[in-house]
């Protein structure tokens, strides 16, 4: 109770400080608390996707263990191609919270 | 009661502002991606990434002086197993047999990159060099003229354009969406996505390594409540070594996708599907 009071009372510190700040600074600060929602909503669509392609793919490994070697290379590009989506959320991620 | 007073003193000890100005905060970025010059010009990230062109150079120079009748061993063995697997498990993969005169190509960027992404597990080195957009940023922009150079080598200018914004098989109306898309996806996407995903995947992992060394020294470190943040501290001192195993996978991965990549648009260039 203690400590859910100290953590109340620290952020309406920081609220009631937020009037004293510049536009620039507001809006930094504003970046700065909106970038992990951003990578959070940048990395659900990829999740999905990557587990969808192993999963595939290992069925498809299962089925015709012969093509594993032709799967594996198939699916590791499969990969990159989502991943990139979650990457370019990490680098806006970056952006946001750091530049 | 006990445990009340534990999260009270974590909560002062992560949070900054809500205490006095002790405990754990993460350093500005520039901190951690930005090294002082060693000699002008040359500051860490680029003693690596030279470090490790003359270590790949140095091994294969070394193993090419070897003879090459008798059974393979030490740097010979080594160098014959990259070889191996750049032309088996990339090149047989995305061109097939017609694309093996691009080994040398492929096996230099794949040694290139892998070198530069190791120091970022390396103790005392602990920072990959394609962390830094340059290096990433620059091997794109090569892979993008050399895979357009191909293209327009083997199939003419207007060939090799018509193949890319024309795919042959899609009825003429879907070319109003189809094109633009092409266009974009090749001669910008293409890049782009090359160099950051490279960059990303270092920079992420380099940062994880570091937050998690932070958390632990911070716990390992308190000055007070030292019979429960110490044992506390021993999770992400855990999580740091697991960590830095999966970071070994990483290094690999990428340098092994980056060429893969790399293989496959310098297939479709040469030879266009029909």
């Amino acid at each position: 109770m203690e400590a859910l009071t100290r953590i109340a009372n620290a952020s309406v510190r920081v609220a009631a400080e937020a009037g004293s700040y510049t536009a620039a600074e507001a809006k930094a600060n504003a970046a700065a608390q909106m970038a992990g929602l951003a990578y959070g909503l940048a990395a659900i669509g990829p999740g999905i996707g990557i587990g969808m392609i192993f999963g595939k793919a290992i069925e498809s490994m299962a089925r015709q263990p012969e093509s594993a070697g032709m799967v594996r290379t198939t699916m590791f590009l499969g990969v990159a191609f989502t991943e990139a989506l979650a990457l370019i959320g990490f680098v806006a991620f970056i952006l946001l919270k750091f530049a | 009661m006990l445990s009340t007073t534990l999260v009270a003193e974590l909560s002062q000890r992560l949070m900054p502002q809500a205490g006095e100005g002790r405990g754990f905060s993460f350093p500005p970025i520039n901190t951690i991606l930005r090294w002082q010059d060693l000699i002008p010009g040359i500051n860490k990230v680029v003693m690596i990434s030279i470090a490790s062109a003359l270590i790949g150079i140095v091994i294969f120079g070394l193993a090419a002086t070897k003879d090459a009748r008798k059974a393979p061993k030490g740097v010979r063995n080594l160098a014959e197993i990259a070889v191996e697997f750049v032309e088996r498990n990339i090149i047989m993969e995305t061109m097939g047999r017609s694309g093996m005169g691009w080994t040398p190509f492929l096996l230099t960027m794949f040694i290139f990159i892998y070198l530069n992404n190791l120091p970022g597990i390396i103790p005392f080195l602990q920072m990959p060099a394609t962390a830094r957009m340059g290096l990433p940023a620059f091997l794109a922009l090569m892979v993008w003229v050399v895979y357009n150079a191909t293209g327009i080598k083997h199939q003419g200018f207007f060939g090799y354009f018509k193949n890319v914004l024309f795919p042959p098989g899609v009825p003429k109306a879907l070319y109003i969406l189809v094109t633009p898309i092409e266009l974009i996806s090749t001669l910008v996407v293409r890049p782009f996505s090359l160099a950051v995903r490279l960059f990303a995947n270092m920079l992420a992992g380099h940062l994880l390594l570091v937050i998690f060394a932070l958390l632990s020294a911070a716990l390992i470190q308190a000055e007070t409540m030292r019979f429960a943040l110490i044992p506390i501290g021993v999770l992400p001192f855990a999580l740091l070594i697991f960590l830095t195993a999966f970071e070994i996978l990483v290094a690999f991965l990428q340098a092994y996708i980056f060429t893969v990549l790399t293989a496959v648009y310098i297939g479709g260039a040469t030879h266009p599907e029909h």
